[in-house]
């Protein structure tokens, strides 16, 4: 750990103004992710800027039916606030199945949008990783890839996106405020988290000094059914090996539409609108599931040890729409 | 020989800890935690490569940051006295003979400073070729010595070949088990002070024996035992890695001498303990059986390869429970090491034990459907008169009474054996069993002394060990019935090298071994001072020389059963159930005995289903190696886990007829989670853990 210098500010503007003006510096606000990187010597920032105070800690409803989350509102407040249990029960789910009581309750929303991919070699100062020290190397690609993604990755990073909320979000298609220091902007949240490409240090669309203020949510899609289904090696307190949720809606025996997104399988929160596609108008049976899940992972790319996470998700994708719609299997 | 009898009190009383208020409070000391108003702290550097030389160590800009009072290096650090053991020559040469291992260290005024340097310093090595995986090709194995071993690495009765070809039925399977990682709850933890004008060291340490530690130190840094005093009151777990003492230990004590007068504080980090403090290595176990139609063993192969260091060897001697467990009139048992560029394994939760009857377990479970016969029946019927190896009788084995007892509360009789035919939505449902043992072992050398305090009230002192099994409250229960006085009246002192020498809290021989010495002492101050003693009347004696570990085959043995589910999607493993009964001679604290049983149960289902140092052969290091990623069970893993016991007591054991119960509830565990896991889907796992991907369609 390296010294450095911590202020709380009280306008945001003031926050956005002080991490701006520092290249070393960065914003803090649960740090449940940050923390533990200092620890381990992957983050050395200069200046912490704590955003708990200027960033909303509130729910709000929105016209028309959506709601505004505020990036500072806790995760185990936002999975147990009844707009969100009444209308995004799917959203909830998801929060509740990350990490553990007490991360939650320090974890905020914004920063649970930011918290850095997953991989052991990024964890680890002492082995080479472009994410970290750019140019260094992948280790992960030719060494322990069980966690490893399976779509969207590149060469030089195979890291998966770890939010469990974020994965919601995408199919509940969120889009997130951000404040920086030309004014405001409002960004989707699928096009927020970034693949890897040829730079994997950077895992969002945000530009040094951009601060997070909220995310809002459009009205929950009418008659539809939801579900968070999350695979891991553990029954809690893991990452996900694969999850998903689905939103779906069924007329007549048939999937009217359905919104898919995968989480753990790729450097980002995964939107699968192959398989959405595939589904539109077919008949609520298990074999046109698989066929659409299946079509979403056609072009992954696995190795030895992360091969299973295709099946896995096919299946897993299969069973949630199985259980959503009450097809039989 | 029991000599103190049940029902005179408080042996047998499910007493609550003694230190329980404390812990729970916060108020009982561990070793980091005693005070002291000026210490400083060592945090160390440890190699990044895994075989090699260090070339120079530049500590410049470490030494820039202010609070750091010194760095160690090979080239500055004290010089030991004996280095011929290559774990505890810490810095005194600048060979690296695996990744994580100590190369420098930053002594500081505070623990942050301390880290922040060792971040800074530069160690430039010339790296050697190494190697790390045991199952690369060419790789070579050797016999270990059967003195540095402990037993006999090999042996052979009867014609085993001949009895293979032979037998009717024939199993042959190779299983496998990974690295695991101790991983006790209190990471181990030092602090050292050296007082120069007196000579005096003094540990405050978290350790399974302070006798042992201070042994190990006082040899290393060349100093009279006498010199040397450890501490440990209270331990936070321990599992076997702290039954030794290991480089920390030595890497604190140069920290001492280079800072005569200050005390220093060493903690290691979660990731520090995966290089540092031993593991349970990797074994590949092939077992081949050869069993007439009515399953009846006619010949037994147990043949085990096994991960060792170069820098020390370690054999973890899993095959040795092959020639106990059952009937056959071939056998045979091989170990072979692998002596690679890796940390240097150590004792885990019943070494050898564990994964050794994981293998056997799983084959006798094979060997059932091969001969279509229930596997409790399968058991029975293999039953050894006398123990195989030395031909003695029995102290007391009631392996198949355990076998049926635990069927009878599980509700084994209904089950229908054919795999993969029961399912409840979305899950496959399966049950497993297997059996479990372990040796009833009393260690020499421990001593205790009881002094009459005046008005009834004796003290009670012994070095002995409290990993949070319950010591403090057990040796009380023994003591107040061997005094014939309440257990208010009995204050007890352990965990100090100032108090009479004690034995290792290891091979679950704490409670014979220690209880023994106690109630050795109330009879020799009963003989020395008749029954109403003056105040300050004291004795000591020593546990006991049993004649009849020569004459007995002295065993506990248990039953195993699991529930498990599998989610026919994703794979899921689930245990929704275990139950386990064991025969481990009388019971000293149902209490703490049930906590230490059921945490062995789960221990194995982690074994089963989670632990698994994944090692990287590119660098050498383990690559999961911390909480997050090296998983341990959560509350949501498990689910109702029953433990009990025969009521019994083994007069050939010790004077309490009770035996150690630290370590059978892990054995055999995991076996029957994962013959469960088969019963529920027909897929055969063989290696661990049993991840969600190895049950995928």
């Amino acid at each position: 750990m390296i010294p450095f210098t911590y202020s709380r500010p009280s306008v945001a503007a003031e926050a956005v103004e002080a991490v701006t003006a520092d290249p070393g510096a960065s914003f803090l606000a649960g740090g449940t992710n940050l923390v533990d990187h200092l620890k381990l010597g992957i983050a050395s920032p200069t200046a912490l800027v704590d955003v708990r105070d200027v960033v909303g800690d509130q729910v709000e409803e929105l016209p028309r039916g959506g709601v505004r989350i505020g990036a500072g509102v806790t995760n185990s407040e936002l999975a147990a606030h009844p707009l969100i249990r009444a209308r995004y029960p799917l959203l909830s789910s998801a929060v509740l199945a990350g990490a553990s009581g007490q991360l939650r309750n320090m974890a905020t929303t914004g920063g649970n949008l930011l918290q850095r991919t997953r991989c052991p070699y990024f964890q680890d100062v002492t082995t080479p990783c472009n994410k970290r020290a750019p140019g260094s190397g992948c280790s992960a690609l030719e060494g322990y890839g069980r966690d490893n993604a399976v779509l969207g990755a590149s060469e030089q990073c195979v890291a998966t996106h770890p939010s469990d909320m974020a994965v919601a979000l995408l199919a509940l298609e969120a889009v997130v405020r951000v404040l920086g220091p030309s004014g405001e902007r409002e960004v989707p949240l699928e096009a927020f988290h970034r693949l890897p490409g040829a730079d994997p240090e950077r895992d969002t669309v945000l530009e040094h000094g951009e601060l997070i203020t909220a995310v809002d949510l459009p009205a929950p899609p009418k008659g539809a059914r939801s579900a968070y289904r999350k695979v891991r090696d553990r029954s809690s307190y893991a990452f996900a090996l694969v999850s998903v949720a689905v939103i779906v809606r069924v007329q007549s025996e048939q999937i009217a539409d359905a919104r898919i997104a995968f989480g753990g399988v790729a450097h980002a929160p995964w939107r699968a609108h192959r398989a959405e596609e595939a589904l539109r108008d077919r008949l609520v049976t298990e074999a046109s599931f698989r066929v659409a899940a299946e079509t979403e992972f056609v072009e992954a790319r696995t190795g030895r040890e992360n091969a299973f996470k295709v099946p896995l998700a096919v299946n897993t994708c299969a069973a949630v729409l199985r259980s959503l719609t009450g097809a039989t299997r | 020989m029991v000599d103190v009898a049940p029902g005179a009190g408080a042996i047998g009383e499910p007493m609550e800890r003694l230190e329980g208020r404390a812990k729970v409070t916060g108020t009982a000391p561990y070793a980091y935690e005693h005070p002291f108003d000026d210490p400083l702290y060592l945090h160390p550097v440890l190699s990044t490569v895994a075989r090699g030389r260090v070339l120079s160590v530049d500590t410049a800009k470490a030494e820039t940051i202010e609070g750091v009072r010194a760095l160690l290096t090979p080239w500055n650090a004290p010089r030991l006295v004996d280095t011929g053991d290559r774990e505890f020559a810490v810095l005194q040469d600048r060979e690296v003979l695996f990744r994580g291992q100590f190369v420098a260290a930053v002594i500081a005024d505070g623990p942050e400073i301390a880290r922040q340097a060792a971040d800074l310093v530069r160690v430039e090595y010339e790296a050697l070729r190494h190697e790390v995986d045991p199952s690369s090709p060419g790789r070579e194995v050797y016999r270990p010595d059967a003195e540095d071993a402990g037993v006999e690495p090999d042996t052979e009765q009867g014609d085993v070949e001949g009895a293979l070809a032979a037998a009717t039925v024939r199993i042959d399977h190779t299983y496998r088990t990974p690295r695991a990682y101790n991983n006790p709850m209190e990471p181990h933890t030092t602090i050292a002070l050296w007082e120069e004008e007196t000579e005096r060291l003094t540990l405050y340490d978290s350790t399974q024996g302070v006798h042992v530690v201070r042994g190990t130190v006082a040899e290393v840094v060349g100093l009279d035992p006498e010199r040397v005093r450890v501490v440990s009151p209270h331990v936070g777990g321990g599992f076997g890695s702290k039954g030794s003492a290991h480089a920390h230990n030595v890497l604190a004590v140069l920290a001492a001498k280079a800072s005569p007068g200050r005390p220093v504080k060493f903690a290691l980090t979660r990731r520090h303990m995966f290089s540092l403090v031993g593991y349970r290595p990797d074994t590949v176990q092939r077992i081949r059986m050869g069993a007439e139609e009515d399953g009846r063993l006619g010949v037994l192969v147990h043949d085990v390869v096994e991960t060792s260091s170069r820098a020390k060897e370690y054999a973890e001697m899993s095959g040795a429970c092959s020639r106990t467990m059952y009937a056959a009139s071939a056998r045979r048992t091989t170990h072979r090491l692998a002596a690679l560029d890796v940390p240097i394994p150590f004792w885990m939760r019943a070494p050898g034990k564990a994964p050794g009857m994981f293998a056997l377990e799983t084959a006798m479970d094979e060997l059932a459907y091969a001969c279509a016969l229930d596997p409790i029946e399968l058991r029975a019927r293999n039953e050894p008169e006398r123990d195989p190896q030395t031909g003695l009788p029995w102290s007391g084995r009631h392996l198949v009474e355990c076998l049926r007892r635990g069927a009878e509360r599980f509700g084994w009789d209904e089950r229908d054996p054919k795999p993969r035919a029961r399912r409840e939505g979305d899950w496959w449902v399966g049950t497993g069993v297997a059996s479990s043992m372990y040796p009833r072992s009393t260690m020499p050398g421990s001593v205790a002394e009881i002094a009459h305090e005046g008005q009834g009230r004796y003290t009670v002192s012994i070095g002995a060990a409290d990993l949070g099994t319950g010591t403090w409250t057990a040796l009380t229960q023994i003591a107040a019935d061997a005094l014939g006085c309440g257990i208010d009246r009995v204050r007890l002192r352990i965990g100090d090298t100032d108090l009479p020498p004690a034995s290792v809290a290891g091979g679950s021989s704490g409670i014979s071994s220690w209880g023994s010495a106690v109630v050795a002492a109330a009879r020799r101050l009963r003989d020395e001072h008749g029954g109403d003693p003056a105040p300050g009347a004291r004795s000591r004696a020593g546990t006991p020389h049993n004649p009849d570990e020569e004459r007995y085959a002295l065993y506990s043995f248990g039953a195993h059963f699991a529930e498990v589910r599998v989610n026919a999607d994703t794979g899921e493993v689930r245990v929704p159930r275990m139950s386990g009964v064991f025969s481990v001679g009388r019971i000293i604290n149902p209490r703490t005995a049930r906590s230490q049983l059921v945490g062995g149960m789960v221990m194995g289902m982690s074994m089963a289903l989670h632990e698994e140092g994944v090692v990287d052969p590119r660098f050498g290091h383990v690559v999961n190696g911390d909480l997050a990623e090296y998983h341990v069970p959560v509350n949501a893993d498990v689910g109702r886990v029953e433990a009990e016991w025969l009521e019994e007591a083994d007069p050939r054991v010790n004077a309490l007829g009770a035996a150690g119960v630290g370590e059978i509830g892990i054995v055999g565990s995991a076996a029957a989670v994962a013959n469960a896991a088969f019963h529920a889907t027909g897929t055969r796992v063989r290696e661990l853990p049993l991840t969600p991907d190895r049950f995928l369609s």
